[in-house]
């Protein structure tokens, strides 16, 4: 393997792991001023302009707070516990094709870390690795409290990790692959997924607010009353882990919801400014619309958690196994039945 | 020596020893952690072969979805020493003619095994995409169709026997 390959690669993977954390920083900041926002307040205002600073005190805070632990037994799965959730949320971004590619220093240089052929199932891998944080996180705090909210959140992400899937195989049916770059360059010329399986979008959509434990399906952490495994017995960064994982997911899940249904890097005209205007600029501005793209679903996940009441846990799980997994198994149908008569 | 011969020296550790520690702790959560631990190592060693596909699927189906079930059952069980069920001498005795039967299957197995690397050439084309495995797997013709079929309603006839007993149960009470 040449080493400017190996270089590029590895400033590239540092940037999108900057990038990640800057956004999953001002996740925090932009939740407040949504909230703010909604119920006609100011929202914090005294760290920064406009309160852009308010991330930064928050970190510091986490980081000069006591170091408090459990009187457990498993203090090494104590400490695994948050590490997984991190390294989770972050590691799903490496096969997330940021645009098409640049032409720079006379190379061409692919927006994406790697293109595994399987990408859309790494992706998935990851994912269902993550509940292991909670119920790890959980189960070493030695209380049973913990226990009972680590169990009750990672029973709602795997109930709804089995509609997710329902959800993408009448997607890849139609995409006919698992790799999010081909899946991207299908979509050009605004034809995205998202006209042609409103259905599977739709079901996706409720359930990465599930995995993500956002409201209205954050019974998990409902932070004062119905508390979640890890927040009773963490703090300090620990703690400041676990919820910056939970924005790193809300991040790299807006990001998918874009790519796979909403066209990724694609605008329309996009082939116009690729002959007008050259690869970069053409590609620069795609990366700008994946943006865009992925800002409004941040958006929208705040958007709802300030509208909408949360479910009860019998609701919510037969919201799951009751009419998600049926719609999506009828989605699956309908969609096999399409591809028959229409090719 | 070659680097992915080192690789797999550092996995297969990782796996024989996480296996033999599943066994070995005391703590019935440790066992299934060293589990996810070696499920995990089985999936590096699909992806030494290159296939992707069965290497996230491993950690899709076991780590993500079997041992989080496993977890969830040993987390909500009494697992004290106290409530722990006398095992009558017939149960050890069994264990032990099984343990021996399965050392002389294992041992004849190694013996007529062959190697890691050497007899083994790898044959060109591409076996790791979803294409392919496809068609291997779904062909009417010379594909493994039937027995697909078969297996899944296998699976089905498990689940649906599963739920039937535990419904049982529930009117009994």
């Amino acid at each position: 393997m040449e080493s400017a390959f190996i270089i590029e690669k590895s400033i590239f993977i540092v940037v999108i792991f900057a990038f990640t954390m800057i956004m999953a920083m001002y996740s925090t900041w932009a939740e407040r001023k949504v909230a703010a926002f909604l119920q006609d307040r100011v929202g914090p205002n005294r760290a920064g302009w406009g309160g852009l600073l308010q991330p930064l005190a928050d970190g510091m805070k986490l980081f000069a707070k006591e170091e408090f632990e459990p009187d457990t037994k498993n203090r090494f799965l104590f400490f695994v516990g948050p590490a997984i959730a991190m390294s989770t949320a972050l590691m799903t971004s490496a096969v997330i094709p940021w645009g098409d590619k640049l032409h720079l220093f006379g190379r061409d240089i692919i927006l994406q870390a790697t293109d595994i052929d399987v990408s859309l199932l790494y992706i998935f891998g990851i994912v269902s690795v993550g509940v292991y944080g909670i119920m790890i996180g959980g189960w070493a705090s030695n209380n049973k409290f913990s226990l009972m909210g680590a169990v009750r959140a990672a029973s709602q992400m795997v109930s709804y990790e089995v509609a997710m899937g329902l959800s993408i195989i009448a997607l890849l049916m139609m995409t006919g692959t698992l790799s999010l770059k081909e899946i991207s360059a299908q979509q050009t010329g605004f034809h995205w997924n998202v006209f042609y399986q409103p259905l599977s979008f739709l079901i996706f959509l409720i359930c990465a607010f599930a995995e993500t434990n956002r409201t209205p399906f954050d019974l998990a952490e409902c932070e004062s009353e119905l508390i979640g495994g890890y927040h009773t017995e963490y703090s300090s960064m620990k703690m400041g882990f676990y919820l910056f994982a939970e924005y790193a997911n809300m991040f790299i899940s807006s990001t998918i919801i874009s790519i796979l249904f909403f066209g990724g890097y694609n605008y329309p005209g996009m082939g116009w400014a690729l002959e007008h205007w050259g690869v970069n600029v053409a590609n620069s501005i795609g990366i700008a619309a994946l943006f865009v793209k992925l800002c409004f679903f941040i958006f929208f996940f705040m958007w709802i958690r300030w509208t909408i009441p949360r479910f009860r846990y019998d609701q919510l799980m037969n919201l799951g196994w009751k009419i998600l997994i049926p719609l999506g198994i009828a989605n699956i149908i309908i969609t096999g039945i399409c591809i028959l008569v229409f090719k | 020596m070659a680097p992915v011969l080192i690789i797999f020296y550092v996995l297969a550790a990782i796996t024989l020893a996480s296996a033999f520690l599943t066994i070995y702790s005391r703590n019935p959560i440790h066992s299934a952690i060293y589990l996810v631990i070696c499920m995990v190592s089985i999936m590096g060693h699909y992806l030494l072969f290159n296939a992707q596909f069965l290497a996230l699927v491993q950690l899709i189906v076991y780590a993500g979805a079997i041992m989080v079930l496993f977890l969830f059952t040993i987390m909500l069980m009494n697992l004290n020493k106290e409530d722990e069920v006398h095992k009558p001498r017939i149960t050890r005795l069994g264990a032990i003619t099984v343990l021996v039967l399965l050392s002389t299957v294992l041992l004849l197995l190694f013996r007529h095994s062959k190697p890691f690397f050497g007899d083994y050439a790898p044959i060109e084309g591409d076996f790791q995409s979803i294409k392919k495995l496809g068609t291997v797997l779904l062909d009417n013709k010379d594909g493994f169709m039937v027995p697909f079929e078969f297996t899944s309603v296998l699976l089905l006839v498990a689940m649906i026997g599963a739920v039937l007993l535990s419904k049982k149960e529930k009117q009994t009470k």
